[in-house]
């Protein structure tokens, strides 16, 4: 099952819904251009929300790692909700769990911007 | 021994197939990287192992394909990989190679040192061997060979010992 995802407004921060695997080729490949293009369009506050992402590789981590600095670097904020077991461990495991922001609530995510 | 050559779609061509060990050349494409993940995650279940030791395995192989395909050949589509299975009732060994210029493991960065924690890559030997209990890298000037075992422990153990 390929990537996918759809963007979606609350309170001022772009939630992103992904579903499927983020992995190299096409699964980073969209990640990285959604992230990129929200960024370009002066939507800084990003929540990824990962709960339908039952796959991700060191690519994908990568990927993800791109997508917090990139947006760190342009001023913005990059969160992440909902975590499966698999990311989480693998966040776990790779030591990012701390690095990213990472939220299992929605409303408490979307209010957690810019405070 | 059987050997499958060229084969992008490994599914099927296992299951039918009663030998312990099973090896594939295949492209440098990212399709190898695909079938090969899938190929060890349906090996691995087939060993008897469950599904969070399916997940490592399959994930181990993926990454392990990763390099041979991206690092290893760099998409030369005139290099190969070849993938190597087999069961033993101890262990699984996977063994996979590329004809790359060799993996230098000096140059193996560590991806939990503070300085590379916000590295894009780098992770993927890490991964491998975090998920298998034995890993062994042998680069050369013709290519790097990776040999990762995974033990045949708990309910898969159990699966072969009945089995015999």
């Amino acid at each position: 099952m390929t990537m996918k995802s759809s963007t979606r407004q609350v309170d001022g921060v772009t939630i992103v819904d992904l579903s499927g695997r983020i992995t190299l080729g096409e699964g980073s490949v969209i990640l990285r251009d959604v992230v990129r293009d929200l960024l370009s369009k002066g939507q800084k506050k990003i929540l990824l929300n990962l709960g339908d992402v039952n796959y991700i590789d060191s690519s994908g981590i990568g990927e993800l790692v791109s997508a917090f600095t990139t947006a760190k670097k342009q001023g913005g904020e990059l969160k992440l909700l909902n975590l499966t077991k698999k990311v989480h461990d693998l966040l776990q495991i790779t030591k990012l769990y701390t690095v990213f922001d990472v939220k299992d609530d929605e409303a408490g995510a979307v209010k957690a911007f810019g405070q | 021994m059987v050997t499958v050559v060229g084969g992008q779609s490994l599914l099927g061509t296992v299951r039918s197939m009663c030998a312990n060990r099973v090896s594939y050349t295949l492209d440098s494409t990212l399709e190898t990287v695909n079938s090969a993940e899938e190929a060890a995650g349906r090996i691995a279940a087939e060993a008897g192992f469950d599904d969070e030791e399916v997940m490592k395995i399959s994930m181990a192989v993926r990454e392990a394909a990763v390099n041979a395909v991206l690092h290893g050949n760099a998409y030369d589509p005139s290099k190969k990989v070849t993938l190597a299975f087999e069961r033993t009732a101890r262990d699984l060994i996977v063994v996979i190679r590329d004809q790359g210029k060799g993996l230098d493991t000096s140059r193996l960065p560590d991806p939990l040192a503070p300085e590379n924690l916000l590295k894009t890559s780098g992770r993927g030997i890490f991964l491998i061997r975090s998920f298998m209990d034995v890993v062994e890298i042998h680069p050369s000037k013709t290519g790097t060979e990776l040999r990762m075992i995974k033990h045949v422990h708990g309910s898969a153990a159990d699966s072969k010992e009945a089995s015999q």
